[in-house]
């Protein structure tokens, strides 16, 4: 998938960001040919990764990169996010609680989630002296 | 530019909080400072109208959650109103509508929060 027609974006992992990844994918989802339902979908999975990678993976640290990749081609859009922050497991990653989240006052959790719901495959690739990748896939249904 | 705007009114003993924009993780510490406020001068029945809310992500719904419990403790509510259904889809999605009550409109959301005053009379009576 990593083709000549992959469309690049760079931001510093700043939340300030976060509206220019979003300007930046849905033009393109909405060019591939997603219903706006699924553009909107599409963009809250890309914003919870970006988020995620800001606040954990970067720890709020706002001079990093964050790379985002998209190639689109047959029928699958793939989102594909570069970071060097942090790495976490996403296997241990709980579905959220929402009444315990409210008895502790529980602000966050939800990222992961939404994106697995939101998106048809979430893959994350952590490997050693190469930048972290996550995977973000959704099917043009015909 | 304001990407995220947070007006209030005030109706008999409720806070209507009015949600304009993008909220997300940038934008959501403004919304937090606005329930600080609330808070802060003992405000507690909070009804959140969405009309103008364009698009949440969970950094915002976070700011709910962290509120709720104290808000509630003190004999107060978040309820919300007027949500479209793209914003209704993702409180749907994280199970949300088991923890807030949602209403049609802001005259509905009213009416409640009104009623559940009146029962609290009848039972302290």
């Amino acid at each position: 998938m990593h083709g000549a027609n992959t469309e690049k974006l760079r931001i510093m992992s700043r939340t300030e960001n976060l509206r220019s990844v979003r300007n930046f994918v849905a033009a393109k989802a909405r060019q591939f040919g997603f219903s706006e339902d699924e553009v909107q979908n599409i963009i809250l999975a890309v914003d919870e990764a970006c988020t995620n990678i800001i606040k954990h993976g970067y720890n709020g640290n706002p001079d990093k990169f964050i790379d985002i990749m998209i190639d689109a081609s047959s029928n699958v859009f793939e989102v594909r996010i570069y970071d060097t922050g942090r790495t976490f497991d996403p296997s241990a990653v709980k579905p959220p609680a929402v009444q315990k989240n409210m008895q502790r006052h529980e602000r966050g959790g939800y990222g992961l989630f939404l994106m697995k719901n939101l998106m048809d495959e979430v893959e994350f690739v952590f490997k050693p002296d190469v930048p972290n990748e996550l995977r973000l896939r959704k099917y043009l249904s015909k | 530019m304001n990407e995220f705007k947070v007006r209030q009114r005030q109706k008999e003993n409720i806070t209507i909080v009015e949600l304009q924009g993008y909220l997300d993780a940038h934008t959501a510490p403004i919304l937090e400072q606005s329930f600080e406020d609330l808070l802060k001068e003992h405000r507690y029945n909070i009804l959140v109208n969405c009309k103008n809310l364009e698009y949440i992500s969970s950094a915002g719904l976070g700011v709910f959650m962290a509120f709720l419990d104290e808000v509630r403790k003190n004999n107060g509510d978040i309820k919300f109103s007027n949500m479209s259904v793209k914003i209704f889809n993702i409180f749907d999605l994280l199970g949300f509508p088991v923890l807030y009550e949602i209403y049609k409109d802001e005259q509905e959301a009213i009416v409640n929060f009104l009623d559940s005053r009146d029962s609290d009379k009848k039972k302290k009576a």
